[in-house]
């Protein structure tokens, strides 16, 4: 059982940030349920055994003022996606920082190696104002940092560059907890089935 | 909050408009784009002409901007067009009818996020199949005004997409390989009847 959390402040984007999750995970017969961030409690993350936390739109930053409702992520011990706001609400719990990044539409990313199913150069789709600083946290970068610099010994890997400053895709790395800043419900459904099969 | 709806008088805007509505939301204007230039990426409606008569029964103020149509120049109209309803009717966002394209969702997003006003996109990657079954589950009278797709001949302009129609719409779609919500250009609708109109629009 999929427990996918809401983190909309709007009702109404509901349908465009977690309804596109729920159709995925319907279609290919996976059992979940959602619950709005405020709601989660002891007895909801025993029912689960995977959370995917849905992200929220441009300007909807109000679940930094709720944190403390995200503290069960710190002893967590099964898989987590966070997706973009969901991404930040992670990073955040682990001690990172927001930082200020407009990033709207189709972007070029480069994975420097697989995270789930995606690897090399990939489209993306962004919308995000804000985003965490992953590099000083526990988690691996697999997309984003300009990380030709930091594994710039990794050969023919080095030499592909990420464009973006962001950390764009992150694993914890000592959890199963997967972040990723763009939006994988528009090109990268694949995604969800390789997190689900984890 | 008080939306204003990007509006074009077919199947997705109309039904967007309904969502925000039926979410609580007040609608505080729809705009509608005039573009010149019949083969807009942003803009494409043979019956804009007929919006008002939508407004009207909808009870909406219509806020109505021309435009050329030229790539990206069309973008500096739709500003224009969302700064007005923001001075004009106090809007705090806007909602469009994007279920697919993200060329259109995109642009709107950005003047959006430049104007600091919410966006909402209550199609967004919906399934073809289950939102026109959500439209004729929910009394939209939607017609077809234009074709521009293998397997649609000019039989189809005029005709209403009910049950019926929607079976053989959707064999269509399987067989000559279209998109069933006309994500692709391949057809033009207009609603002539809605849960938010007062009575039909007779055109």
């Amino acid at each position: 059982m999929i427990l996918v959390i809401n983190i909309c402040n709007e009702r109404l984007h509901y349908l465009e940030f977690v309804k596109p999750i729920c159709d995925i995970l319907d279609n290919n017969n996976q059992k979940y349920f959602v619950k709005s961030y405020d709601e989660v409690s002891k007895t909801t993350l025993d029912k689960c055994n995977k959370v995917i936390i849905c992200g929220t739109s441009l300007f909807d930053n109000e679940f930094t003022k709720y944190l403390d409702k995200f503290n069960w992520i710190l002893n967590f011990n099964k898989p987590i996606l966070g997706i973009c706001g969901g991404m930040q609400i992670i990073g955040l719990v682990f001690g990172g920082k927001i930082r200020k990044m407009t990033e709207i539409g189709f972007y070029s990313e480069y994975f420097d190696r697989d995270f789930l199913g995606l690897s090399e150069k990939c489209e993306v789709y962004h919308l995000h104002n804000n985003y965490v600083d992953f590099s000083k946290l526990a988690f691996n970068i697999f997309c984003g940092n300009e990380f030709r610099t930091s594994h710039s010994d990794l050969g023919y890997l080095g030499k592909k560059i990420s464009k973006s400053k962001c950390s764009q895709a992150v694993k914890h790395k000592e959890k199963e907890i997967y972040c990723v800043l763009f939006h994988p419900e528009v090109r990268q459904k694949e995604l969800f089935l390789n997190f689900l099969s984890k | 909050m008080k939306l204003g709806v990007l509006f074009s008088g077919g199947k997705d805007s109309a039904y967007a408009a309904w969502l925000a509505k039926k979410e609580g939301y007040k609608i505080g204007c729809l705009i509608t784009i005039v573009s010149e230039n019949k083969e807009s990426y942003m803009f494409h409606t043979p019956f804009i002409d007929k919006v008002a008569l939508q407004a009207k029964e909808m009870e909406i103020p219509l806020i109505i901007v021309k435009t050329k149509g030229e790539k990206e120049h069309e973008l500096v109209d739709l500003e224009k067009a969302i700064k007005l309803a923001i001075k004009k009717y106090k809007i705090n966002g806007v909602v469009t009818g994007a279920i697919e394209s993200v060329y259109q969702a995109t642009r709107v997003q950005k003047i959006c996020n430049q104007l600091k006003i919410e966006c909402f996109n209550p199609l967004w990657q919906k399934n073809a199949l289950e939102h026109w079954n959500d439209l004729i589950k929910n009394k939209f009278k939607v017609i077809l005004v234009s074709v521009a797709a293998d397997g649609l001949d000019t039989k189809w302009i005029g005709k209403e997409i009910d049950s019926k129609g929607l079976d053989e719409l959707t064999k269509l779609s399987n067989k000559y390989k279209f998109h069933l919500a006309f994500e692709g250009g391949e057809a033009e609708t207009f609603v002539v009847n809605s849960p938010m109109f007062n009575k039909e629009v007779k055109i």
